[in-house]
């Protein structure tokens, strides 16, 4: 339930506290805000602390993307403050919904305007459109008290003093110069007096100015701060912390659970980036876009009923809009083709949130980066991440061109850790592979994204050269196996306590959710990793491109939208 | 008898350490605080160490035996008490052995409150962020799975097979290695950890806080180290360990609230907590109240 004052707009910084890659600590009515700027000129005002531990976020780094906490290096991303990186547990996407609280936001008049609940427009401003952001005056008094004595302020003849409908107070002289102060209640005996002069003055005319006043508000700040010594010092104010959800209070096991959401997009931007590759950029239609990390990749619901999914190429902090490549595919059935004929910039769609299955660690010495045709997508958004760090990678590109390289702007960024190797065909391309993996070691990765004979002898040559299954990630777009789906099975259900039998002819996927239990998907071809199940007991006959070989081998986990039961029974984590 | 500040009847029947030894001056009597109350300790004239709660603002005299507190010397800290304990306090069979070096390194004082002191103790995610190039540096900053147990019998809980890359393990190391911690909590405000010593690897070094509750947002963290190490001076090892906990004071000092929340839903726990969650629910289990902030009912 939120009061009256908590619905009002209130000025907690001047636009020059904002200083490059600095965090600014604000209060208002007892919260505290990390305020923050990022490179792309994005004011964020967020709760100050990190939910991890209840840290200061205003203690954090500010890399001008993401906000980094000082206790355990959690990442933060600009606009959603969702979280994008658990150095913990670097092998790990975290979940999508750890997200800090953030508050509605306006720069204006020289001001970081904020508020618990705020809404509708600020203050009217008429006459300030010219305006000197005069030095913010903290009192240690109560609001009220502060309010009073502005009243009285006087800086030349015939200063005459009115109260606006906001509870700023306007202090007009004579001669038509007019202050007007916007009186921000940190806390119960803490206010600070930001106040506007109504013409802007430069040069040694400003600094006159602001010592002008600035002696004057200091000494009513005497003044005030003797009155309220005389008075009982209020309890300070105490803000409600929110709880976190249910589903994060618990430790996350292995592998998350992702949700299907429908968000509506429009396509702002669609242009070629290259032969046959078309770039769309889209943005919300209402409200922010939710949090994605490297190697996410959405649902792209087609006018024409196809659902497809596509990687965001976004670097760090590029929170605004989402930007994939597609590909158009000689034997589509349907989805690329769509797109690349009909859409149109200015088209509404339907997309899931991202979703990440091919997450990408940031605690390597040296990251290898290999991407094949429009395998480069979910690689572009990596290597930006680890550019923006300054972590060591190198990034090898293999196109059919010069034409068909895509994203050639955005990978110009990646300077001289980029190779493009144009027109190699199969065994060359397998003796350059052969070369960029031959130093496998420790905390040293590699990120394979490409076709699926490239991906195949990219995958070998990493296990012939003795690189550990661990350090080797890849994703495959699509999936050529013949699918099998001859055999008949039971399935034991441990946690819903439910007993299936799946058909021949039917997914694990398919008999689940005719029970009612909600599994969620995204490619249902056994590559993208969304529909992964654990298994308890019984041994999996696997049939997707998603699980390691080492994952496989193990048989604690299984791709519920293809593979199915090696023998009579499978016990499912479910 | 006065009425005690302290109204949780958990941490009023626990021992609390109030001093080191070393603090003990001859024929003055210092004053310290415990649970919010003023208390003062000396050495008798026939040198026992007295111990005594006296009323704020007035100036404390050494009192009959009938109006002293229980007192305790272990491992050369004072130890006291408000109520009756029920158990003694915990071992460290590491201190009695012959070749030990045991060592006072520091009493710290840290405005936050001693349960938010101890899961700081207990956490290896901050060492490459906190202790960076001594304890943990970027990129190293994996927590691998490891294991936690509730000892019913012991009331304690034991965290092992903790593993953790360190540049820099302790004064006597040169160079990193992925080094083997074992973290134990016998006491609310206590904890214990353990690491192989770099003289002797089949046996494992001790480093203990005892941390002394001023009141429920303020506490004096009293740090013994219990060594296999025939190198370094008492000073290095002193300013190694003040380094290692002066880079955590400013981080303990800026989370809010001060008192740790023992509701599950009032933070985001992750695998690497698991031992920061064990001592949540054991705190709940226990039914303490000073120094957290009790679970919604």
């Amino acid at each position: 339930m939120t009061t009256a004052l908590q619905e009002l707009w209130y000025p907690v910084a001047s636009s020059t506290d904002l200083v490059k890659r600095h965090v600014y600590q604000a209060q208002l009515l007892g919260r505290e805000f990390a305020v923050w700027r990022a490179d792309d000129g994005y004011v964020n005002v967020w709760e100050n602390r990190c939910l991890h531990r209840g840290v200061r976020l205003s203690i954090g780094i500010n890399d001008g993307r993401e906000l980094k906490c000082q206790y355990h290096g959690w990442r933060y991303a600009n606009r959603t403050a969702g979280c994008t990186y658990i150095p913990a547990h670097p092998a790990d996407a975290p979940a999508r919904t750890i997200c800090n609280n953030t508050y509605p936001t306006q720069e204006a008049f020289g001001l970081i305007w904020t508020g618990d609940a705020a809404q509708g427009d600020l203050p009217d401003m008429n006459g300030f459109e010219n305006y000197t952001v005069l030095r913010p005056i903290p009192v240690n008094a109560p609001q009220q008290l502060v309010a009073l004595a502005l009243a009285e302020y006087t800086f030349a003849d015939g200063c005459q003093s009115t109260t606006d409908d906001d509870r700023s107070i306007t202090i007009t002289a004579k001669e038509g110069q007019s202050i007007r102060f916007f009186v921000q209640p940190c806390d119960s005996n803490l206010t600070i007096i930001r106040g506007l002069l109504n013409r802007k003055a430069l040069g040694s005319d400003r600094i006159s100015i602001l010592k002008h006043h600035n002696f004057l508000l200091d000494e009513l700040r005497g003044q005030i701060e003797a009155k309220a010594t005389n008075l009982e010092t209020p309890a300070p104010m105490v803000a409600k912390i929110a709880k976190i959800s249910q589903e994060l209070s618990e430790i996350p096991s292995e592998s998350g659970d992702p949700r299907v959401a429908d968000l509506r997009v429009q396509l702002m931007k669609k242009e070629m980036t290259a032969e046959g590759v078309v770039s769309l950029q889209f943005r919300a239609v209402k409200g922010k876009l939710p949090t994605f990390q490297p190697g996410a990749h959405i649902d792209v619901h087609l006018q024409n009923g196809l659902i497809r999914q596509y990687s965001l190429t976004n670097g760090p902090g590029e929170t605004d809009q989402y930007t994939i490549g597609v590909k158009r595919e000689p034997d589509s059935r349907g989805g690329s083709v769509a797109i690349h004929d009909d859409l149109r910039e200015g088209d509404v769609l339907a997309i899931s949130a991202p979703r990440n299955n091919f997450p990408l660690r940031r605690d390597a010495l040296h990251t290898i980066f290999i991407a094949g045709g429009i395998g480069v997508t979910p690689l572009i958004s990596m290597g930006r991440t680890l550019n923006a760090q300054g972590l060591g990678f190198e990034f090898h590109y293999f196109v059919q061109s010069e034409d068909h390289a895509a994203f050639k702007t955005v990978m110009g960024e990646f300077d001289r850790a980029l190779t493009v190797h144009k027109g190699l065909a199969p065994d060359e391309t397998g003796t350059k592979l052969r070369e960029i993996l031959n130093e496998p070691g420790q905390a040293r990765h590699v990120y394979i994204c490409g076709p699926g004979p490239m991906l195949e002898s990219a995958l070998e040559i990493a296990r012939e050269q003795g690189w550990a299954d661990e350090a080797v990630h890849f994703e495959y777009f699509k999936n050529t196996t013949e699918i099998d789906d001859t055999s008949s099975f039971e399935i034991d259900l441990a946690r819903s306590a439910l007993s299936l039998t799946v058909p021949a002819g039917q997914t694990i996927l398919q008999v689940l959710r005719e029970n009612g239990i909600n599994m969620g998907s995204s490619c249902e071809q056994g590559a993208c990793g969304t529909c992964r199940c654990g298994v308890i007991e019984g041994e999996v006959n696997h049939q997707d491109v998603y699980l390691s070989p080492a994952e496989k081998t193990e048989g604690k986990s299984i791709m519920t939208c293809v593979s199915r039961a090696a023998g009579d029974r499978l016990i499912l984590d479910i | 008898m006065f009425d005690f500040s302290c109204k949780d009847p958990v941490a009023l029947n626990l021992w609390h350490v109030i001093a080191s030894c070393e603090e003990l001056e001859e024929g003055n009597i210092i004053c310290t605080r415990l649970l919010g109350d003023q208390v003062a300790f000396a050495r008798d004239p026939s040198g026992e160490i007295a111990v005594w709660r006296y009323e704020h603002g007035t100036i404390p005299t050494l009192p009959e035996m009938a109006d002293r507190l229980p007192v305790r010397e272990k491992y050369n800290y004072i130890w006291t008490t408000f109520g009756t304990p029920t158990a003694d306090i915990f071992g460290i069979t590491e201190f009695d052995e012959a070749d030990r070096r045991n060592i006072h390194a520091a009493s710290i004082g840290v405005k936050v409150s001693a349960p938010r002191a101890i899961e700081n103790f207990l956490d290896m995610g901050h060492f490459p962020y906190i202790h960076t190039n001594i304890l943990g540096v970027e990129p190293h900053t994996e927590v691998k799975e490891y294991f936690v147990d509730v000892s019913e019998e012991r009331d304690e809980i034991i965290a092992t097979d903790c593993k953790f890359w360190q540049p820099m393990a302790s004064a006597a190391s040169s160079e990193g290695a992925e080094v083997d911690y074992i973290y134990r909590v016998p006491h609310p405000y206590c904890s214990v950890l353990y690491k192989s010593s770099p003289e002797d690897e089949k046996r494992l070094d001790a480093i203990a806080v005892f941390i002394q509750p001023i009141d429920e947002e303020n506490v004096r963290a009293h740090m013994l180290l219990s060594l296999i190490d025939t190198i370094n001076e008492d000073t290095a090892i002193r300013l190694f360990q003040q380094t290692i906990f002066g880079q955590d004071k400013p981080i303990l000092e800026n989370q809010y609230p001060k008192r740790l929340p023992l509701d599950p839903r009032a933070e985001t726990p992750i695998r690497a907590d698991k031992s920061a969650i064990a001592y949540r629910r054991w705190l709940t289990r226990k039914g303490l109240t000073y120094g957290v902030i009790p679970a919604a009912a």
